[in-house]
């Protein structure tokens, strides 16, 4: 291709990305009700499983509040990633994904553009999971930001690409709804966020739940924050990257074939 | 020189193989109550014969340099798809186009630099200012980071709208919103500037507007516009008209030239005594002179020059003349036999509706 291709694909991925974040944090109550879903499953089903758990203590002595914490990070961070998909299907459907698609810039680009702003997006409700961790007690550290940061934005990452790809591959908002439901709740019961991924469970549930992606990202923030960890990290970290790029690679390719 | 060239240019639409499990589930499954969704015979065919349509066929035209040519025809007709394939949104089944000098298909980067696009359906970002807006394109378009300020002020002013800059666009009115387009389209200079159907859904009072500003930009721009319409009264303000239907060019020509296939204008008169001027008029003219309420008509060519001279030679006292030119409705019917009307009525239309509708709260 010519050389405009190339030239402009930075300032066109930063664009794209300074815009879906313009209308972000323009829409307030979005922001504030991302607080709502993490704050359900934290306070109410948390603390009512915990009561049951009372005696038996998990894996290594931590309670199940503590251990479904990073459970509920993850559970905000790919619902906010993957949903971040619809916002295509609705540039589609309003009209302004024409005025992206016509301009001199490569389809590559735009998915890059959106899959980073997405990420960042998910990063962002992500860390306001945080605001519930004086409510169950989990103690922060600062040193841990950047782990923490690093793996949520693996996770962050792998979900919108998996978003960016269900939106290119399909045409309908209804249909985007269903699709999405059907891969974000088994990914995130699968993941080890709400039982811990032991020896124990039944063979054909231990499968799917190593085929699932998530659980490597749930592995890895809970080994940071309780320090319970099944898997090496720098086995987590190699699937989840390689797991994103190639969703993303795949997303790219049926972008770039529509029309 | 010619700053749009098409040779033979088609676009064929065939189904994918996923589509077409589809339809034939649908053929399934459904009731024979529904078949009421088909809604003209044309629609029919495009929906139950599953073997692709031609959208476009053969066309070849050219456009010259500060030209403001029209497109005109019916919904269906194929103008979309022709203005999608020469902004490299589709790719021509076969034949080929230039715009500005690049091909389409293997120029595509260059092509798209040249040329500001309108489209049919809004296309701006509605929780942006207007300004953003302008920004957004700009950055895409790679307009260099210090000139951009300039550039958005200078077509802010031009399409009068420096004082809604900082508003979120969704506040805008629909000619505001379309204004906005036309601004946003003329960033990056283009040599070409197209309009699907840039007054679409658009008061006529606004409608006018918007044309002032197209006939404005054209005189301090020089650009080339090519646009599509198919208000008939609208296609008169082009140089050029082509006139499509199911896919092909059958006329082509200015709006002069147009007229000219039908030369006889419509003379309506009221007289004191109309049966006597019926008469008169039949004997020294050879034309046929019918009544119409309260006075008499007829037809006849070079209607302005015949004016004066029947005045001067008609015995009676006038009271009324008026003179009907034959306008594009005229003349699409003449050459197609049909009215232009609204035809095709898009499946996802009613659901697009709801979306705008709940948008402008």
């Amino acid at each position: 291709m010519d050389a405009i291709w190339r030239r402009m694909n930075l300032e066109a991925i930063y664009i794209l990305w300074l815009r879906d974040l313009t209308r972000y944090f323009r829409d307030w109550v979005r922001v504030i009700l991302s607080l709502f879903r993490p704050t359900l499953w934290l306070l109410i089903f948390g603390t009512g499983v915990n009561n049951l758990f009372q005696m038996q203590k998990m894996n290594s002595g931590t309670d199940y509040l503590h251990f479904l914490f990073p459970g509920i990070i993850t559970l905000n961070l790919i619902f906010a990633s993957l949903y971040s998909g619809i916002s295509i299907i609705w540039d589609r459907e309003f009209g302004f994904l024409k005025e992206i698609l016509v301009a001199p810039i490569s389809r590559t680009s735009i998915a890059l553009g959106r899959t980073l702003s997405g990420t960042t997006v998910s990063l962002i409700e992500g860390f306001f999971v945080f605001l519930l961790a004086p409510f169950i007690g989990v103690k922060l550290m600062a040193s841990k930001f950047i782990p923490l940061a690093v793996i949520m934005f693996l996770i962050a990452f792998t979900g919108t690409a998996l978003g960016v790809l269900i939106a290119v591959s399909i045409p309908s908002f209804e249909a985007f709804g269903i699709v999405a439901n059907f891969v974000v709740m088994p990914m995130f019961f699968l993941s080890g966020a709400v039982f811990p991924v032991s020896s124990n469970l039944p063979g054909w549930l231990k499968y799917l739940v190593y085929l699932n992606p998530l659980t490597y990202g749930v592995d890895t923030l809970r080994s940071i924050l309780v320090g319970v960890q099944v898997f090496p990290i720098w086995f987590n970290l190699l699937i989840l990257s390689l797991f994103g790029w190639l969703v993303l690679f795949f997303a790219v390719l049926v972008f770039n074939k529509k029309r | 020189m010619k700053i749009i060239e098409t040779k033979n240019l088609t676009k064929k639409f065939t189904p994918s193989l996923c589509s077409k499990c589809w339809r034939t589930l649908q053929g399934l499954f459904r009731a024979p109550s529904l078949k009421l969704w088909s809604v003209s015979d044309k629609n029919k065919t495009f929906l139950d014969k599953g073997a692709g349509f031609t959208a476009v066929d053969n066309i070849s035209f050219q456009v010259e340099e500060g030209e403001i040519f029209g497109f005109l025809g019916p919904n269906g007709a194929g103008k979309t798809t022709t203005i999608s394939m020469l902004c490299t949104l589709l790719k021509p089944s076969s034949g080929e186009a230039y715009v500005n000098g690049y091909n389409v298909v293997s120029e595509e980067a260059k092509v798209r630099q040249s040329i500001g696009i309108i489209f049919q359906d809004p296309s701006l970002d509605e929780r942006l200012t207007a300004w953003e807006n302008l920004k957004f394109h700009s950055l895409i378009y790679g307009i260099r980071k210090e000139l951009i300020g300039a550039r958005a002020q200078e077509v802010l002013n031009l399409i009068g709208l420096s004082e809604w800059r900082n508003e979120i666009v969704r506040k805008f009115s629909g000619g505001m919103k379309r204004r906005l387009e036309i601004a946003r389209g003329l960033l990056h200079y283009p040599k070409v500037l197209f309009l699907d159907e840039p007054t679409l859904g658009l008061d006529p009072q606004t409608r006018r507007h918007i044309w002032d500003y197209i006939h404005e930009l054209r005189e301090k721009k020089k650009i080339t516009i090519f646009l599509t319409t198919h208000y008939l009264d609208e296609a008169e303000n082009c140089d050029r008209i082509a006139v499509i239907d199911f896919g092909q060019i059958i006329a082509l020509d200015t709006p002069q030239g147009l007229r000219k296939l039908l030369p006889e204008d419509a003379i309506f008169l009221k007289t004191v005594n109309d049966e006597k001027a019926k008469i008169e008029i039949e004997e020294k003219y050879k034309v046929t002179v019918n009544f119409n309420n309260g006075g008499i008509f007829f037809s006849i060519k070079n209607g302005e020059e015949f004016i004066p001279e029947l005045l001067k030679n008609l015995s009676l006292t006038v009271k009324s003349v008026n003179l009907k030119r034959p306008t594009l409705d005229d003349i699409f019917l003449k050459l197609t036999g049909r009215e232009i009307r609204e035809e095709k009525i898009k499946k996802d239309d009613w659901f697009r509706g709801i979306l705008r509708s709940h948008s402008r709260r």
